[in-house]
């Protein structure tokens, strides 16, 4: 009976201990945190990918150190947007968020971010597509710092001119295949079921589009481009250049090895992105960048033009502070450049562009690619094309029937558009 | 699974190989007899019970704070039942039962129950809150700015302490720079000499108020974020911490007509409470939906639309085929290696063991991906060593084989293992009664060694086969489910019913939350079926075996 006793005790001492630890932990944490704040002010949180964190941790350091504030930015690595969706159901989410522009149709639809208001002055220091890009339903919503769009990077040393056309492109990559000097005639990656980026500037230089605008601009998902005639005649064209016609798209060719293939020389032509530059010249291939050629006689080869951007989460715990360093401190040359650096993507900033492009020429010419790009959709139906929408060009390039394949993709597509 | 015994009576089961040691009824019932209590037995007890009164308290608070009262009553009754239980000499079973059990219940019934209530709800994205939610977002979106508004700098203060006072917002007019003080009940204009304006136009100092600094402004966000000053053309509402435009909200909801008013065109939405939206005359409906019931809608759509049981049937023989080609086809690889090398003849079987094992040392992830790429057409390991040019994941059949094929590789060395360990235990007077008695080694392989070898791996070949029959990674890692049929997308060849729901609750607009908890339902009861009668027959086998 006595051990009884001890254990007991024991046991609510130990629980005591445990809790004291535990709860102690919860208890301090509570005022600590009002103590904090009254002494040294808020909490600001950011999440950003891996990349991202690196380059954002002094300059989220800097502001709170200006301003008095603690300021953590949260690496997170994988599906970024679905845990922030999540996490501010849940009420513990972050602040501020960095990521790519076509996410704000599903966070708007999930109320998981808040408008920004910027001042006309302020709106204008930035490339006009990356304002169109963040702007959703009339509103701003969020703050872009680097743009980004496919561009044809090509081998100089195997193919000097740039090509005029997509035929230009063909004949002098059939050229250099059949003097052995490659293997393929065009990298653009494919893969086994299709890649909708990728393939988009050859669609809309065919005369395909995927929705059309409405009054206000903004994409019509009512609108669905896809299975029109427009697009069975694009994909015709583009499945002329496939497998089992010109043997230039190949579903072989995919995201994997793309880019792995241009720099060990075995195509001359790359259709990749500012992302790819870093292999290419770790490679040490002398190489320029072009606009996408379009078909002859056909329309313009637009690519889609992508933003990164920060946006403030609509259920953040310290909105204000978050309105505040989103409105008013990324929208600073510095951090685009840091950002720049961290990864070599054109900034928004029309004055951080001035910076670097003197040190990068590519900037300028990936920029110039893009001109005549088209913002990727960010209305939560532009999610229903991807899969579809790559699989039927996929099945295109491998040599089914552009009609059937198309108009099926169609078919599926306006199924899942609410 | 089910082999019949073909030689009956020359099977008896060994004494010698019960489980070794039977400590575990021992102690039960010295227990009882008050067995001695040692120094060691009750530090663990004590340590472990104060971890989990310790974990209690701990998960105490954020109920208490969120008044989450069942929570913590459910909390507090398993705490102190879990304290009685093993401060208690009594109810000995129970002490070995109530840890597996509470684990059980944590993390299988658990997740089943909610992954049920989920698909009665229409939960995904666009419905993932409440209604309310759902007007706040839909307010908070629809605020433009007033055109042709000025924009203002800001500075917070108030009238009292800093961190408790009123907030006032001291705004200065970029166009005449006159400062004005607003709270929620307007803007007074302030006289030039009281304050003191920085170059920016932000006031840094006013007689009466207490600038606040960033860092005390910023600790009450929520208020400042919450503060709006009626102005003639709409509001004055904070943009950060030192700007502040005047806004409007455009959409208002309207609790007497349960709907959103635009005030700019004067449409209407309208709540719908049986999809949980807000939905206009013309059918238009606002992106911010909230979650609601929807009965057996979710399980109906599976039913009835065609796009999903289309398909279903073809992909469900193609998923058993795929979960019994996986499953045998290790089973049958590795149990022959197995009794390779039990061989005695064998010579070197430790280097062979550690060279087999390798497949099954490698992440699978890593492995998938690998073989994924050895399959290319053009670059591909397998095509440039055979001189081959097959378009592997181009032809359903080639595509099939191809992902059995790397099942079979990463599932073969597990098989091999658990036959090596299972042939250990069979003892080799057996088979050497049997070649006395002038069986042939396949013989005596047929009616002893293969027998017994299935009662021991029985279960485990049912867990492998419910384990591949959802072995989402091997296709989605490989071939995604390609080759898809150019006329449909949604299905392809390999697909299994795991991959092929997946695509349909998450490729299309936005996660279905709902959806896909219904498909897991039927795939959970297909695959509990097929364990349930798996199992039975196991269990009469190992009556005629024991």
């Amino acid at each position: 009976m006595r051990i009884r006793t001890a254990g007991v005790v024991a046991v609510l001492g130990l629980a005591l201990a445990a809790s004291g630890c535990g709860g102690g932990d919860d208890d301090s944490s509570a005022p600590a945190a009002k103590e904090s704040a009254n002494a040294a002010g808020g909490k600001l949180v950011i999440w950003a990918d891996d990349k991202r964190t690196a380059a954002l941790k002094p300059f989220a350091e800097k502001f709170g150190q200006e301003n008095g504030v603690t300021v953590e930015v949260q690496a997170v690595s994988k599906d970024l947007q679905t845990n922030f969706v999540t996490a501010s159901q849940q009420g513990s989410g972050p602040d501020v968020v960095v990521g790519a522009h076509d996410w704000i149709g599903n966070m708007v639809q999930n109320g998981a971010i808040d408008p920004v208001q910027l001042a006309a002055d302020q709106k204008s220091a930035f490339n006009e597509t990356a304002i169109k890009a963040v702007t959703f339903n009339g509103q701003l919503y969020g703050v872009p710092y680097a743009q980004e769009n496919l561009a044809l990077i090509r081998n100089t040393d195997l193919a000097p001119e740039a090509p005029k056309t997509i035929e230009d492109l063909v004949a002098t990559g059939k050229k250099l295949k059949a003097e052995k000097k490659v293997s393929e005639i065009l990298c653009l990656q494919v893969g086994q079921n299709g890649d909708a980026y990728h393939i988009y500037p050859l669609y809309t230089s065919a005369g395909g589009y995927l929705f059309g605008t409405a009054a206000n601009g903004d994409y019509d998902p009512k609108d669905l481009g896809v299975g029109k005639p427009e697009s069975i005649e694009a994909f015709k064209k583009i499945g002329a250049l496939g497998e089992k016609g010109e043997g230039v798209l190949k579903r072989s060719i995919a995201d994997t090895n793309s880019i792995a293939t241009f720099t060990g020389k075995k195509c001359a032509y790359l259709a990749s992105g500012p992302w790819a530059t870093v292999d290419v010249k770790k490679a040490g291939i002398s190489y320029d960048i072009s606009a996408f050629p379009g078909f002859a006689g056909g329309k313009e080869a637009q690519p889609f033009v992508g933003v990164q951007a920060f946006y403030v989460a609509a259920k953040g715990k310290n909105k204000a502070l978050a309105q505040e360093f989103v409105a008013n401190y990324t929208t600073k040359p510095d951090l685009a450049v840091a950002l720049y650096n961290a990864e070599p993507r054109p900034p928004a900033l029309t004055a951080a562009l001035d910076q670097v492009k003197g040190s990068d020429p590519d900037l300028a010419k990936f920029t110039e690619a893009g001109k005549n790009g088209q913002v990727l959709p960010a209305i939560p139906a532009m999610a229903a094309i991807w899969d579809p929408f790559g699989k039927a060009e996929a099945a295109v390039i491998g040599g089914a029937d552009p009609a059937k394949t198309i108009t099926a993709a169609g078919k599926t597509i306006s199924g899942s558009i609410k | 699974m089910s082999t019949k015994l073909s030689g009956p009576g020359s099977v008896r089961r060994n004494p010698g190989r019960g489980p070794a040691g039977s400590g575990l009824p021992r102690t039960a019932r010295n227990a009882r007899h008050h067995a001695p209590i040692t120094a060691t037995g009750l530090a663990v007890k004590v340590v472990l019970l104060g971890l989990v009164a310790g974990i209690a308290i701990w998960a105490a608070f954020p109920l208490v704070e969120a008044e989450k009262w069942a929570g913590l009553a459910l909390l507090a009754v398993t705490t102190a039942g879990l304290c009685y239980l093993y401060l208690t000499r009594r109810h000995i079973p129970a002490k070995y039962l109530v840890p597996g059990t509470l684990f059980l219940i944590a993390f299988q019934i658990v997740p089943v129950l909610y992954t049920a209530s989920t698909a009665f709800t229409n939960f995904g994205d666009g419905h993932r809150g409440s209604k309310d939610d759902a007007i706040v977002a839909i307010q908070t979106a629809s605020v433009k700015q007033v055109p042709g508004s000025a924009e203002y700098a800001l500075s917070v203060a108030t009238a009292g302490d800093p961190a408790t006072g009123p907030l006032i917002f001291l705004v200065t007019d970029p166009r005449t720079g006159a400062v004005s003080a607003g709270d929620g009940e307007g803007l007074r204009q302030l006289d030039a000499a009281d304050v003191t304006v920085a170059p920016g136009g932000k006031v840094t100092a006013a007689d009466g108020y207490t600038v606040l600094n960033f860092g005390q402004a910023s600790a009450r966000s929520q208020e400042i974020t919450d503060l709006v000053v009626p102005t003639a053309g709409g509001a004055l509402r904070s943009s950060g911490l030192s700007r502040a435009y005047e806004g409007k909200a455009i959409r208002a909801y309207d609790a007497g007509c349960d709907c959103v008013k635009d005030n700019e065109t004067g449409k209407t939405w309208s709540a719908d409470e049986a999809t949980g939206s807000f939905v206009a005359a013309d059918g238009e409906r606002l992106a911010q939906g909230w979650k609601v019931n929807v009965g057996l809608s979710n399980f109906t759509r599976v039913l009835t639309d065609e796009n999903i049981s289309g398909p279903f049937l073809g992909t469900l023989l193609w998923n058993f085929a795929f979960a019994l080609g996986s499953t045998g086809g290790t089973f049958i690889l590795g149990m022959f290696i197995a009794l390779a090398l039990h061989s005695p003849r064998m010579r070197g079987t430790n280097l062979y063991r550690v060279l087999l094992i390798l497949p099954y040392a490698m992440p699978s992830f890593a492995m998938l991906l690998v073989w994924r790429d050895m399959f290319n057409t053009d670059f591909g390991l397998i095509n440039n060593l055979f001189g081959l040019s097959i378009d592997w994941f181009g032809h359903d059949w080639s595509a099939r084989f191809a992902v059995i094929l790397v099942q079979l590789w990463l599932g073969y060395p597990y098989m091999f293992l658990v036959a090596t360990g299972a042939l250990q235990a069979i003892p080799r007077e057996l088979t050497e009664a049997t070649s006395v008695d002038g069986a042939s080694p396949w013989q005596s392989f047929r009616a002893v060694t293969l027998p017994l070898l299935l009662v021991a791996l029985s279960p485990l070949l049912i867990s492998s086969f419910a384990y591949n029959f959802n072995n989402f990674n091997a296709i989605y890692l490989t071939t995604e489910g390609a080759p898809f049929p150019a006329d449909n997308p949604t299905n392809g060849a390999t697909d299994l019913l795991i991959t092929y729901t997946y695509r349909l609750a998450f490729g299309a607009q936005g996660a279905e939350f709902g959806f896909a908890a219904a498909i897991s339902l039927f795939i959970f009861t297909i695959v509990a079926v097929v364990s349930a009668v798996s199992f039975r027959s196991t269990r009469k086998q190992e009556e005629v075996y024991s």
